[in-house]
């Protein structure tokens, strides 16, 4: 564990910044905290330091074999699938911080754009008001996962496993039960659907560049997990509990609530999400969704968040998110064979991750 | 003290979560929520399905239907639909099972056979795996339809007939239409890898367009991905006037992704639902190639209630095909109405 530093000061001044790591104390010298680092050596020991490189190489790969990589368009079509799985991946990143794992993200989203475009539907009400009620749900979903595993004390694995299969299971079936098929109902032509499109889908002109407002959403959601992390004492908290449940509790740090906030959190960010899927495609498949759980994950792990918990960053997170869009789009703009695409994907990310990985040990045996 | 401070701090959490609920709730209900455009009223307001009484006096046959679907297919569901009109009509108990692994399903239709039932309809999207527990039900007396794959193997596996459309076929009719409509290099879109009738439909569109094809493969169950994917590729070679989606549902996110790439590819696609016969009216779509999966239902279910009655094999056991049948412009009217109610 590298991040012990904040353990030891939970609720102390924030002033500190626990991205910064710490590093085991060191024998008889003087306090770790005061010394001055230079420039790169503080660089060196950031957690998302592998993925930025990964990326850089990435990017150069890409921009040399694909000749329409390098267009602004195609970097904007890059960047939309980057921040759908970026958005999700952030906060994903803070709860493997905090130590757990969710499963039941990639099926969240779909439940969420479910019940908004279904309640909508039935209710023949504004579709805001779809909007709300979904949050509410999936928040209370997000809730359930992290109440469960602070009441049982079973792995998140397991809990987040369960959660995972009965959502496909209801989205299935509830969207069966109320639709009478398994995709939702058109709600293109309800009062509220324009507006909220244009919160949740729709295109911004930036210096003749389209950008989708997914990249808003993903850059904001990165700036706020930021803050929270390195800024305030929950992030203090969520260092602790993933540094360790037994020390962090000790020294008073509310493990339950700290938890239950990191599931919520995500919860939230799969509500973006899955009123993203809704306004944009305005009906939804309600089998959507299986599997992006794990690239979720993926994208934290490939942005420095350690598997065991106490380390990473949210900025780290979007890195990988971002390495994940480019090589899955790469792929197309080099216009490989397509029969191999997931044979270079996996091994793309799979270079990423050890890149990632061995410029990590550098850092640390530099330190 | 320790306990002390933990019960206030949760204390104040759920007052603070409260306070969350409250004003959400209030904001919701400030919005004060009807929409008069859209929704279950403008539905119920056109409804129009069938109702389903029987009209035979024939005892209640038990029929059961196993399928190679994977969870929450649109298209299968539209056959259970077909399916479930002809047995409300010809006083038939339905059953439904369906898995996409070829050896589950196996396992499903010998479900089908301890339960003894009076007719079976079965899928042969693996032919080899489901050869042994079909020939199986023919032997001890079951009245066999396979529907939708596997028309090559159905007779000599012992079935009576087999309903559907052959995916090499569906593709070919695709690749005359698109050199009828002067298309020079197409995009098939594969969205879930190794499926063999998706690569048959393609192989098929390769067969007899003049022009070029190239293969996509997306994963179907990320549709921001499929739209991205897209997106990329029309960005990378912008020869392509033309892409060919293997399911309805990817049709409209493909032309999503085109006007989101500035390209004016053509977007067509296998397969039919309301977005699609929307498209279709609106030119954004053009053309459909359906197989008309009620049909496949509604007449599976229907024939081995003839058997059962009267001993009729429609087409004398040779296949009966339901499609390629390529919709336009032309039929969309009536077509959003019908894909609308969830059966074409």
């Amino acid at each position: 564990m590298t991040a012990a530093a904040p353990a030891g000061s939970p609720a102390g001044p924030s002033g500190s910044a626990p991205g910064d790591g710490g590093g085991p104390a060191p024998d008889g010298s003087a306090d770790e905290r005061l010394v001055h680092r230079s420039l790169p050596a503080r660089l060196m020991r950031r957690p998302e330091l592998g993925a930025v490189v990964g990326a850089i190489a990435l990017f150069v790969f890409f921009s040399l074999v694909a000749d329409s990589f390098l267009r602004a368009s195609s970097l904007s079509t890059v960047l939309y699938f980057s921040s759908t799985i970026g958005i999700m991946a952030v906060p994903v990143a803070l709860l493997m911080i905090g130590g757990e794992f969710d499963l039941s993200t990639g099926v969240m989203v779909t439940s969420s754009a479910l019940v908004s475009s279904m309640f909508s539907y039935q209710m023949t009400a504004n579709t805001w008001v779809g909007v709300g009620v979904s949050l509410l749900v999936t928040l209370a979903i997000g809730f359930f996962n992290g109440f469960m595993l602070t009441r049982t004390k079973l792995p998140s694995f397991i809990i987040t496993l369960g959660t995972f299969l009965m959502l496909t299971g209801l989205n299935l079936g509830m969207t069966k039960l109320i639709s009478g098929t398994v995709t939702t109902k058109s709600i293109s032509d309800m009062e509220g659907f324009d507006s909220a499109r244009a919160v949740f889908a729709s295109t911004l002109t930036l210096g003749g560049v389209d950008v989708q407002i997914t990249v808003v959403w993903w850059l904001a959601l990165i700036v706020l997990a930021t803050w929270i992390l390195l800024r305030t004492r929950a992030g203090n908290w969520i260092f602790a509990v993933g540094g360790g449940v037994d020390a962090a509790r000790a020294v008073g740090v509310p493990v339950g609530r700290t938890k239950i906030g990191l599931y919520m959190g995500v919860a939230l960010a799969a509500w973006i999400s899955g009123q993203h899927l809704l306004f944009n495609y305005d009906t939804v498949q309600s089998g959507e969704g299986v599997g992006n759980e794990l690239i979720y994950i993926a994208a934290a792990v490939i942005g420095g968040c350690l598997l065991t918990g106490g380390y990473g960053s949210a900025v780290g997170a979007a890195v990988g998110a971002f390495i994940f869009g480019m090589a899955n789009k790469g792929i197309v703009y080099a216009q490989w064979n397509p029969d191999w695409f997931k044979f270079f994907l996996g091994a793309m990310l799979l270079l990423a991750t050890l890149l990632n990985a061995w410029i990590r040990k550098r850092a640390e045996v530099t330190r | 003290m320790a306990t002390v401070q933990r019960s206030r701090r949760s204390r104040a959490s759920v007052r603070a979560t409260g306070a969350v609920v409250a004003a959400v709730l209030a904001a919701v209900a400030a919005l004060a929520g009807c929409s008069s455009t859209g929704g279950k009223r403008a539905e119920e307001a056109r409804d129009q399905a069938a109702s389903g009484k029987a009209n035979v006096t024939t005892p209640r046959w038990k029929i059961a239907m196993v399928t190679h679907s994977g969870d929450g297919d649109t298209y299968w569901d539209i056959v259970q639909s077909g399916a479930k009109q002809a047995a409300a009509k010809d006083n038939i108990e339905f059953l439904y099972s369906h898995d996409k692994e070829a050896g589950r399903q196996a396992q499903l239709v010998q479900a089908a056979i301890d339960k003894k039932v009076d007719g079976l309809i079965v899928t042969l999207a693996k032919p080899s795996a489901m050869k042994n527990v079909v020939r199986k039900a023919v032997k001890k007396g079951i009245p066999v339809v396979t529907i939708n794959s596997g028309q090559e193997v159905s007779s000599a596996y012992g079935a009576l007939t087999h309903i559907g459309q052959d995916e090499q076929t569906a593709g070919e009719a695709v690749g005359k239409e698109l050199n009828r409509r002067g298309r020079e290099k197409a995009v098939c879109l594969l969205h879930e890898q190794g499926n063999v009738g998706h690569e048959q439909r393609c192989d098929g569109i390769r067969k007899t367009f003049d022009g070029k094809v190239e293969d996509l493969y997306v994963d179907g169950t990320n549709m921001p991905g499929v739209q991205s994917s897209v997106e990329a590729k029309l960005q990378s070679d912008k020869k392509v006037d033309t892409v060919v989606t293997l399911g309805a549902p990817f049709a409209a996110t493909a032309v999503q992704a085109k006007q989101d790439a500035g390209s004016k590819a053509e977007i067509d696609t296998f397969d039919l639902n309301s977005k699609v016969a929307t498209g279709l009216k609106d030119g954004s779509i053009g053309f459909a190639v359906d197989q008309q999966p009620y049909l496949q239902g509604y007449q599976s279910v229907d024939l081995l209630w003839l058997y059962r009655y009267n001993a009729d094999m429609l087409g004398g056991g040779k296949p009966v095909l339901t499609g390629p049948q390529i919709l336009t412009k032309k039929d969309a009217g009536k077509l959003e109405e019908f894909t609308k109610r969830g059966t074409r």
